[in-house]
């Protein structure tokens, strides 16, 4: 990903996005250092203790900040790739659905509603086909790591229709 | 106990059929998985981690050999058939193996580099038995400082001394370093970043890190370039066997690309790509065939990859023997032992040497597998290659989430994937490598362990941690691999670091 060649910004304006970056460095810097300072109570014997090293890397944080000022300002940061907006969008939809659904109708459902997202935002528009296709999906992974691997897959309405489905033939 | 007995003991243990079938699983799904677009060995080991939650550590150690060397494999069937690489270090095998592929030579170009990786891993995987007792007798005797010291090395030639910029690899390392700090402080049992959040208490997990930064951010990276850059898979035409030729060709390419790429993985360099680059430069020079180079010369790919699987086998140096990841792929890989409570370092190997030398003897078995299955079912992973990109990339995230909600469906955890996904989107476009953040996070609080303990014994000395000659040495060597490539770059010699850049894992 970083092998082509750098296209230094000829014109060397101010790279805005850059900035952004150097203020989340700046601000990041502040919470380390704000977090740490809230630390304390503990009689050190030593000098240093469990705000120490947060208190250095705030500093080296809000120092690599201010160096990704300059390098913005003099137009250092390579040429970025336009960016598509509504794919992302569509996948962290996706996250966010299977995330906030996934304790109440459990793992099958919840992602496979991320599959058919994820899927939306590659160009399949057909929900019908990938919804469905996402759930089977999904419960053949449920199966196979829930039940075969023993891993807790949260389960919903559908996991505990196909378990009694199955349960009266495992038992027999 | 020398070393032969020790690895044929190693050997007994990885030969239990049980583990022959965990080694078998683990080339086959890392295969699998690697194989896929974008998909690097570090994502590869990260999203099959969950496949090993219930197995003993041996059998889950073995497994992760295998899932390893299978996700390498596939890697370089990937960027030769498509053209895409799946992981920075096959960037080169891209090179010349799809030109081959395009030629209607992409079987000798997958024989060659299924043969050299295993060559490679093979001669690797010894010189890694016999080259960790050493490391371990020199290691025992390094203290807080010494370790110390080691680690601010590996902070530096992963982030700072390759790739375009000093700025970006740093920013990359303190985000990692950054995120290192949530949770309860080991000494102290202070909270730290944690903001009353229970579920941060225990702090971020490797796992969920790496893999929402390379297959979550990955995935979004792709999906935003929307409909440019469409990969065609080349077809396999042809034999898939080499013939008298190619052989002549390719088995000095495999020797010099070993004797490169293991020394490179076994510092704590950073990357297995840098070897590929070295091995691909030199082969152009000693080639007769000079002229080939760039249209699909055997050696550019021969070379190259058993470069890549040698120093793959270099990384596990430092880790098992120092307990230093080195890579992302390493550092998850320590995430895996530190899941069953178990720490490699110069310990380990008195401690628990059946396990270490299973492990070892289980890389050879895992390598003879490869080479034996993977060629005859190349046809399978090519079909693989082939399918749509929508269901490839849903199916990739299906996966991804699997493992974080195994562990923890919380909403918080994630969360955590969401925003660490969206984390390495961002990364991704802005030309910041990934694996110094991984790094960072799993080697930051070590260090900092590290360091609290130097500093304790000498009372908040500061002068102490340079005043063992090793101590000092190393942090000289940190200084200079941070200073020098930052010369280089500012006097416009920075293309040979660039192509350098450590990326995926």
């Amino acid at each position: 990903m970083t092998t082509e060649p750098l296209h230094r910004n000829p014109e060397r304006r101010p790279d805005r996005a850059a900035l952004v970056i150097a203020a989340v460095l700046l601000v990041l810097a502040g919470i380390v250092a704000w977090d740490a300072s809230r630390i304390g109570g503990v009689v050190q014997y030593a000098r240093i203790g469990p705000q120490t090293v947060p208190y250095a890397i705030a500093i080296c944080l809000a120092g690599l900040g201010l160096w990704t000022i300059v390098e913005a300002l003099r137009g250092d940061f390579p040429e970025r790739e336009p960016q598509e907006a509504m794919p992302v969008l569509w996948i962290v939809a996706g996250l966010l659905v299977q995330l906030l659904t996934i304790r109440f109708i459990g793992f099958s459902i919840a992602t496979g509603v991320l599959f058919a997202l994820v899927a939306r935002a590659f160009g399949e528009r057909r929900f019908w086909i990938s919804i469905p296709f996402g759930i089977v999906l999904s419960i053949a992974v449920w199966v196979i790591f829930a039940r075969g691997l023993s891993l807790t897959l949260p389960h919903g309405p559908l996991e505990d229709a196909l378990m009694n489905l199955l349960r009266p033939r495992t038992t027999a | 106990m020398g070393t032969v007995d020790l690895l044929i003991q190693g050997l007994g243990v990885a030969i239990q059929p049980i583990n022959l079938l965990y080694a078998l699983i683990g080339v086959t799904l890392g295969t699998l998985v690697g194989v896929l677009p974008g998909i690097g060995p570090a994502t590869t080991v990260a999203l099959l981690l969950p496949v090993t939650y219930r197995l003993d550590p041996a059998g889950s150690l073995i497994m992760f050999a295998g899932i390893y060397y299978g996700g390498m494999y596939g890697g370089s069937t990937t960027s030769i058939l498509l053209n895409t690489p799946g992981e920075s270090a096959s960037i080169v095998t891209a090179l010349e193996g799809n030109k081959m592929a395009k030629a209607g030579r992409g079987g000798a170009a997958l024989s060659t580099a299924a043969i050299g990786s295993f060559v490679a891993g093979l001669i690797a995987t010894i010189a890694l038995a016999f080259l960790a007792p050493w490391v371990v007798s020199f290691a025992l005797a390094f203290g807080p400082r010494e370790y110390f010291a080691l680690m601010v090395l590996a902070f530096v030639t992963v982030s700072a001394a390759f790739g375009d910029s000093a700025l970006r690899g740093l920013v990359s390392l303190f985000i990692g370093l950054t995120l290192g700090l949530v949770g309860i402080d080991l000494q102290t049992g202070q909270a730290r970043l944690s903001f009353g959040v229970p579920d941060l208490l225990d702090g971020i997990e490797v796992t969920t890190l790496a893999v929402a930064m390379f297959a979550i951010g990955e995935t979004l990276y792709v999906a935003a370039q929307g409909k440019r850059a469409p990969a065609t898979v080349e077809p396999v035409k042809g034999s898939l066997w080499m013939n008298a030729r190619d052989w002549a060709r390719s088995w000095k390419p495999w020797l010099r690309g070993t004797v490169i790429g293991f020394p490179i993985g076994a510092m704590p360099a950073g990357g297995a790509e840098i070897g590929t680059f070295f091995s691909y430069a030199l082969e152009k020079r000693l080639s007769k065939h000079k002229e080939e180079f760039g249209n699909g010369a055997i050696e550019g790919v021969a070379g190259p990859e058993a470069a890549n699987n040698a120093s793959a086998a270099g990384t596990l140096v430092p880790l098992l023997t120092l307990g230093l990841p080195t890579s992302a792929t390493a550092a998850i890989m320590l995430a895996g032992f530190q899941q069953y409570g178990l720490q490699p370092g110069p310990l380990l190997f008195t401690s628990n040497p059946q396990l270490v030398w299973g492990l070892i003897a289980s890389l050879l078995i895992a390598n003879l597998m490869l080479v034996i299955l993977n060629l005859p079912l190349v046809g399978l992973w090519v079909r693989l290659l082939t399918i749509p990109k929508h269901w490839l990339y849903a199916g990739i995230l299906l996966f991804a989430t699997l493992g974080t909600i195994g562990a923890n469906p919380s909403v918080v955890e994630l969360g955590m994937l969401l925003v660490f996904g969206l984390m390495g989107y961002a990364l991704r476009v802005f030309h910041f490598p990934i694996a110094p953040v991984v790094v960072g996070l799993i080697l930051g609080p070590m260090a900092e362990q590290q360091l609290r303990r130097a500093l304790a014994i000498s009372q908040g000395d500061v002068t102490v941690l340079v005043t063992s000659p090793i101590a000092a040495t190393l942090l000289t060597l940190a200084a200079l691999a941070l200073i020098v490539p930052m010369i280089l770059r500012a006097r416009g010699r920075g293309q040979v670091l660039t192509q350098m850049a450590a990326d995926s894992d």
